[in-house]
């Protein structure tokens, strides 16, 4: 069997590409640069190849959507960007350039002054990420306190990336006085439109609501103004008027605050909503990327066209017979030797039972990795033979 | 739909309160369910949205007397099955076989230590349905090869099995039975989205082979639209609205259903930005301490001082299109 290598270089013209999108950031338009990121678990069953070779970018101010299914590892993706990973978790390969820098190497302790001053993260579920024991307030400070981050006296977001390398924790560490973090903390709670912020502060989180509860956590997560957000299926436990809320929210306050945001979500509809590219994830790859207009009207890969042709859509005049995927995702145990999706696909040919399918641009920024889209290629090489 | 649409339940004025802790002597309710009266007719699949806590899942539960209702009058194929004014209460056992129940979540749903095949017989057991131990082999693999599972399926446990799968099994076992009505209690909201679909495919299939009535019961709008023939939205306890589900989601009429359907995200970037958005104040209050007149009338922005004061009756307001707002009525 010969092996297809000329796809390979369109690969690489294809990383080259993508970011070159974002131009009007000038120089410094890459904020977060994730290459061949591997992560694996390392179970008494053996190796789980969670997340298996992914790479993007992400410029600032923009939102990045990572749809996928559970188990196709876009929370383990995010969690190892983070250095939140748990145990028989490892990231085995690959890179994370934050700003330039390596996060990867960071020390536990440099991972902790970078989490929340330049990244933080909502999670799915706010119940169990506050502390029932500690007021709202008492934790929103806290954050900022542990954080050393100053108040920020004014937006600087063109301002230089204060000298981050070495942590001058302990002098700006007392810059927070518990005043200006109370003012602060208060603030914040305004921002994310909980009334009677003053009185709130004093509440403990199960007196507030589902909805309040999450926005609290965003609270916390920007008080410290993070360039990054990550989200983690933030809006799954809501009820949709609340989701819809918490949405608007968010949408309102990454323009104010000019964060990016890593949108993480199983739910099409909230993609299509809030993220401008999307990177589409089956079983630890990510299978379609490209802005989110390209993703719904103009998808290229197999699996995103079924998944967007498997849901029951509010707004289509006539209910037809939904077309499902047929099949289970695969066992991440065993992966199969050739495309992840293969064995559930429609139109899979021999080649991608054999060989992992390399990424093809199938427009401006957007990229498909599947057989397909080199099949004059495979056909021709067929009849050569 | 069948022609003569006979109606297989009804439901009037039912209403269902859980007792909670209060202060000493003091006597509290959770009013989960308050004055729901509808009709579920034969081979129809009338759907149920809401949010959580709107009560539809206690609404679904008290229709089959998992739960004992509180007040009100429940009638199955003609006949009473709970009337609290006329004291009637029926033994349920015979209408177990009639009418079964689909739970949300498929591994809390199924004893981890029977295999599949004691899972489905068990209610083959109880409802004495085959004379033979061969027959009941026999019904168990025709029941899993219905729900698409493999036959020799039957001697494993829920654990080997994928939430998918699980629910497969649920589905095999509410179909043991042989019933008419199923109360589907959010059926797929714990499966992936790859694999709701195959789930709603299947369920549709087996209404049309078996003749089934469902009630469907989920807080995905657009999965209800695409499954039910009429649909009825909850809010706090009442039903607000009620009507054939296309004429629903087109032109719903009540505050709330206008609100809850803009608020589902389309998957549809341009739609999304071009679209009309409601955005609701606040949060469902508690059913235990309700509010006063329409349940609604805290979040709805056109409430008025009748809406405080006096909770809205649910009626046709044009055929088959019912809703419960003050609104309705002053425009006529």
């Amino acid at each position: 069997m010969e092996e297809y290598n000329v796809p390979l270089n369109i690969e690489e013209t294809v990383e080259n590409d993508v970011p070159s999108g974002k131009e009007e950031h000038g120089e410094n338009d890459v904020l977060l640069k994730v290459e061949d990121l591997k992560v694996s678990f390392f179970t008494p069953a053996g190796e789980v190849k969670a997340v298996d070779g992914i790479s993007y970018t992400l410029g600032y101010n923009e939102v990045m959507g990572i749809v996928g299914e559970s188990g196709s590892g876009k929370s383990v993706e995010a969690y190892s960007i983070i250095g939140l990973l748990q145990n028989p978790g490892k990231v085995i390969g690959g890179k994370v350039e934050f700003e330039g820098e390596d996060l990867l190497a960071y020390t536990p302790e440099q991972m902790r002054q970078f989490r929340g001053n330049k990244v933080s993260m909502i999670f799915q579920n706010p119940m169990t990420c506050l502390n029932p024991v500690y007021t709202i307030g008492n934790q929103l400070m806290e954050a900022l306190t542990c954080h050393n981050s100053k108040p920020a006296k004014k937006k600087d977001e063109n301002g230089e990336p204060s000298p981050e390398g070495e942590e001058p924790e302990e002098e700006e560490y007392t810059h927070v006085s518990k005043q200006e973090a109370r003012q602060r903390a208060i603030e914040m709670l305004e921002l994310v439109g909980i009334n009677n912020a003053e009185k709130r502060m004093d509440q403990y989180p199960h007196e507030f609501s589902g909805g309040m509860r999450q926005r609290a956590m965003i609270a916390m997560a920007l008080i410290c103004r993070p360039k990054l957000l990550i989200a983690d299926e933030p809006t799954t436990a809501l009820d949709v008027t609340i989701q819809a809320q918490i949405l608007e929210l968010m949408k309102d306050l990454q323009k104010k605050e000019n964060t990016s945001i890593i949108f993480i979500t199983h739910n099409l509809g909230v993609v299509a909503e809030i993220c401008d590219r999307v990177s589409v994830m089956y079983a630890g790859r990510i299978v379609e990327q490209g802005k989110v207009n390209d993703i719904f009207y103009n998808p290229q890969h197999p699996y995103t066209k079924r998944l967007l042709a498997s849901i029951p859509r509010l707004d289509e005049e006539t209910t037809e017979r939904l077309v499902p995927i047929e099949g289970t995702p695969i066992d991440l145990l065993n992966p199969p030797e050739g495309c992840n999706f293969g064995p559930r696909c429609s139109e899979c040919m021999k080649i991608c039972l054999r060989q992992k399918p390399p990424f093809a641009e199938v427009g401006e920024g957007h990229i498909s990795a599947c057989w397909l889209h080199y099949k004059d290629m495979i056909d021709k090489g067929e009849a050569e033979k | 739909m069948s022609e003569e649409r006979r109606k297989l339940v009804e439901v009037e004025n039912l209403k269902k309160y859980f007792p909670v802790k209060g202060k000493l002597f003091e006597k509290k309710f959770v009013q989960a369910v308050e004055s729901v009266s509808l009709s579920i007719y034969k081979g129809e699949t009338l759907g149920l949205v809401g949010e959580s806590g709107c009560g539809k899942t206690t609404l679904g539960r008290t229709i089959i007397r998992l739960y004992e209702p509180t007040d009100g009058r429940i009638v199955y194929d003609g006949v009473p099955i709970f009337d609290k004014a006329e004291n009637i209460s029926v033994k349920m056992l015979p209408y177990r076989r009639k009418m079964q129940i689909i739970f949300q979540d498929p591994s809390g749903s199924l004893d981890p230590r029977m295999t599949v095949g004691e899972i489905i017989g068990e209610s083959l057991d109880i409802h004495k349905i085959t004379s033979s131990r061969g027959e009941r082999t026999e019904r168990i693999r025709q029941l899993l090869d219905e729900v698409g599972l493999n036959t020799e399926h039957a001697n494993r446990f829920p654990h080997e099995f994928s939430g998918g799968q699980q629910q497969r099994v649920g589905i095999a076992r509410a179909l043991a039975v042989e019933p008419e009505f199923i109360v589907c209690d959010e059926p797929i909201s714990a499966l992936d989205v790859s694999i709701q679909s195959q789930v709603v495919n299947m369920l549709e299939d087996l209404q049309e082979s078996k003749g089934l009535t469902y009630l469907f019961i989920a807080h995905d709008v657009s999965v209800v639209r695409h499954i039910s023939d009429r649909i009825g939205v909850m809010y706090l306890g009442c039903l607000v609205e009620l009507a054939e589900s296309y004429e629903l989601c087109s032109h719903p009429i009540h505050p709330y259903t206008q609100t809850l359907l803009s608020a589902v995200p389309l998957p549809d970037p341009e739609k999304n930005k071009t679209r009309q958005r409601i955005l609701l104040e606040g949060d469902i209050p508690s059913p235990i301490n309700p509010p006063s007149g329409c349940r609604f009338h805290t979040r709805c922005p056109y409430a008025t001082d009748r809406c405080r004061e006096e909770m809205p009756e649910l009626k046709e307001y044009s055929p088959g299109h019912f809703g419960a707002c003050h609104l309705l009525e002053q425009n006529g």
